[in-house]
């Protein structure tokens, strides 16, 4: 079975949504898109790293993810730069080192827009034996530190004072992000893996009633994405990775229109207005 | 400004004391936040922290809570100490999915018995199923107080739980909080914004301007010298007058008796209800 083509790439996007789902989620809570943007940029750098090297892509790529990570956090304690800046800033010296590097690395011919949009139609299973087993530790560990994760996403201080370690599972956490990014690069490449992060929680974040469930939703909603996707690639014969993306932003649209007449009533315009004054004098 | 030591000391390291700031102290951009806090909350004990904005009300409640590490001082709690926190700032985003269900055990696991009954007893139960976000200003400060409830805390910390909420509701507020005390027997570090109305039920008042201007029961702390060159005599007066239930009662065929025994025909002006919302004396001073 594994040894077709089109089964393989099914599999690995798969094993890919169904991390990105969850973890997408607290992208999405805490207003960390462009974080996730940063990494993935970053991430060009680990594939120049890994050629010169000689070292495993994905390893390196983690390895400079996580470097990135940790290099915000500390940059962000200085508190020169704000943190939109200095993001920016990380992302695009990341992303510009990587492409000088590699255009130095003249014995290397490689497909370079492999990198930036994936190529997801080549994976071997190694690398779906890596995305599954690397997709499982990060849910694993994401399932052990949710409680006090997501307790740190409503309010950091609220979750220190009642006996939690928000700036460990921060930690944790963006070391979770730079290990998505590294299995996914492969699948929809370096440029698009935010949107694997971001759309298909958004397009829960209608139907779910609480977090765990977005969750799950996400998770599910991106996995139909990537089966359409690849589907609609293979119809039209249009490239894979940006085709799984169009795929989970058609799922968006489709979220938008009130298909349920339930969450109509809910999510109608004067319900949400009206309450926004009273939002204002609590804080 | 007359500033002067506190004119009570407190008994400091009692070893049930749920938390104790010696000296504490916070120093941020060059300069000291709070100062030379000594404050000491101990068991079924109601500690109310007035002072101005900027006074260093909240950092000296987040050092007591361990969320900032004084720079000067020590700061201690009880082995083992149960903490609930109701923030004064807890903004829920639309991306955000959460029921009030969900967000009592937001912090640590809470049985269904402990969430429903924190909920009945601040009067939220109809709201389980609703989302946080959707709640008005004073539903929502309800929930956090139930949220906090649900935990069965050692020591309740409260920063500012009547914002938002209007004149009847903040009486109603305190008497829940007074409640809560009672039936959970955990201590209390209130944060109150209004420098006014202190609730009745304190047992501890402590005025913060930089360090502790002053501190005591209430009518202490109300007819200090420190708290009138803080705030004004006319705030020194309206503070006093909230603690209405034991200055005067009205018996039953209208006449009024007061505090020290003597009995009129009606209230004076200056009695405590006649404490009015949005009038006089009710903006911060």
């Amino acid at each position: 079975m594994l040894d077709d083509f089109f089964t393989r790439a099914i599999l690995a996007g798969m094993g890919v949504a169904l991390v990105a789902g969850p973890l997408g989620c607290f992208i999405v809570w805490r207003r960390l898109a462009y974080f996730g943007d940063t990494l993935s940029h970053a991430a060009l750098l680990g594939v120049a790293l890994a050629f010169l090297f000689e070292i495993n892509i994905t390893l390196a790529v983690f390895g400079v993810s996580a470097c990135v990570s940790i290099a915000l956090l500390l940059l962000q304690r200085r508190g020169t730069l704000s943190s939109d800046a200095l993001l920016g800033l990380l992302a695009h010296s990341a992303l510009a080192l990587g492409l000088v590097a590699l255009a130095f690395m003249t014995w290397i011919r490689m497909d370079l827009m492999g990198f930036l949009f994936g190529d997801i139609l080549a994976v071997s299973k190694l690398d779906i034996a890596i995305i599954w087993l690397g997709g499982a530790v990060v849910l694993g560990i994401l399932t052990l530190i949710w409680r006090p994760l997501f307790a740190a996403t409503i309010n950091r201080e609220l979750a220190e004072a009642e006996g939690m370690n928000p700036e460990r599972v921060n930690i944790i956490f963006m070391l979770l992000m730079a290990a998505v990014i590294a299995i996914s690069m492969k699948i929809v490449g370096v440029l698009l893996i935010t949107a694997m992060l971001i759309i298909p929680a958004a397009t829960a974040r209608r139907f779910s009633s609480g977090p765990e469930q977005m969750a799950l939703l996400a998770a599910v909603i991106g996995s139909a994405a990537v089966i359409g996707g690849l589907f609609g690639s293979l119809e039209w014969d249009t490239p894979a990775g940006p085709s799984i993306v169009v795929a989970a932003l058609f799922l968006f649209i489709l979220s938008l229109f009130p298909v349920y007449s339930r969450r109509k009533t809910q999510t109608v315009e004067p319900v949400k207005s009206a309450n926004e004054p009273q939002k204002g004098t609590r804080s | 400004m007359i500033i002067r030591k506190p004119f009570i000391s407190f008994m400091l390291h009692k070893p049930d004391s749920l938390a104790t700031l010696d000296n504490a102290g916070i120093h941020r951009a060059g300069r000291w936040l709070v100062r030379g806090v000594n404050l000491a909350i101990e068991p079924e004990e109601i500690v109310t922290l007035i002072g101005p904005n900027g006074s260093g009300k909240s950092t000296t409640a987040k050092m007591a809570l361990g969320i900032l590490k004084p720079d000067e001082g020590v700061v201690q709690r009880r082995a083992g100490l149960k903490v609930s926190y109701v923030p004064q700032k807890l903004a829920v985003d639309w991306t955000l999915p959460l029921t009030v269900r969900r967000f009592m055990r937001l912090t640590g696991h809470v049985s269904v018995d402990a969430a429903e009954s924190a909920m009945a007893s601040t009067g939220v139960s109809h709201l389980a199923d609703a989302e946080v976000r959707t709640l008005s200003g004073g539903e929502f400060q309800r929930v956090m107080l139930a949220r906090a409830v649900a935990r069965k805390p050692d020591l309740l910390v409260l920063d500012e739980p009547v914002q938002g909420v209007d004149f009847s509701g903040e009486i109603e507020l305190y008497d829940l909080i007074k409640r809560i005390r009672d039936e959970m027997h955990c201590g209390i570090l209130l944060i109150s914004h209004d420098l006014h109305v202190v609730m009745a039920a304190t047992d501890r008042v402590i005025c913060l301007n930089g360090h502790v201007c002053c501190s005591g029961t209430p009518t202490a702390v109300a007819s200090s010298a420190e708290y009138k060159a803080l705030f004004g005599a006319r705030a020194a007066s309206t503070l006093a007058v909230y603690e209405h239930h034991h200055d005067h009662t009205h018996l039953p065929d209208g006449r009024v008796q007061h505090g020290d025994g003597s009995i009129t025909e009606h209230c004076h002006p200056e009695d405590g209800h006649h404490h009015h919302p949005g009038s006089e004396g009710r903006s911060d001073a």
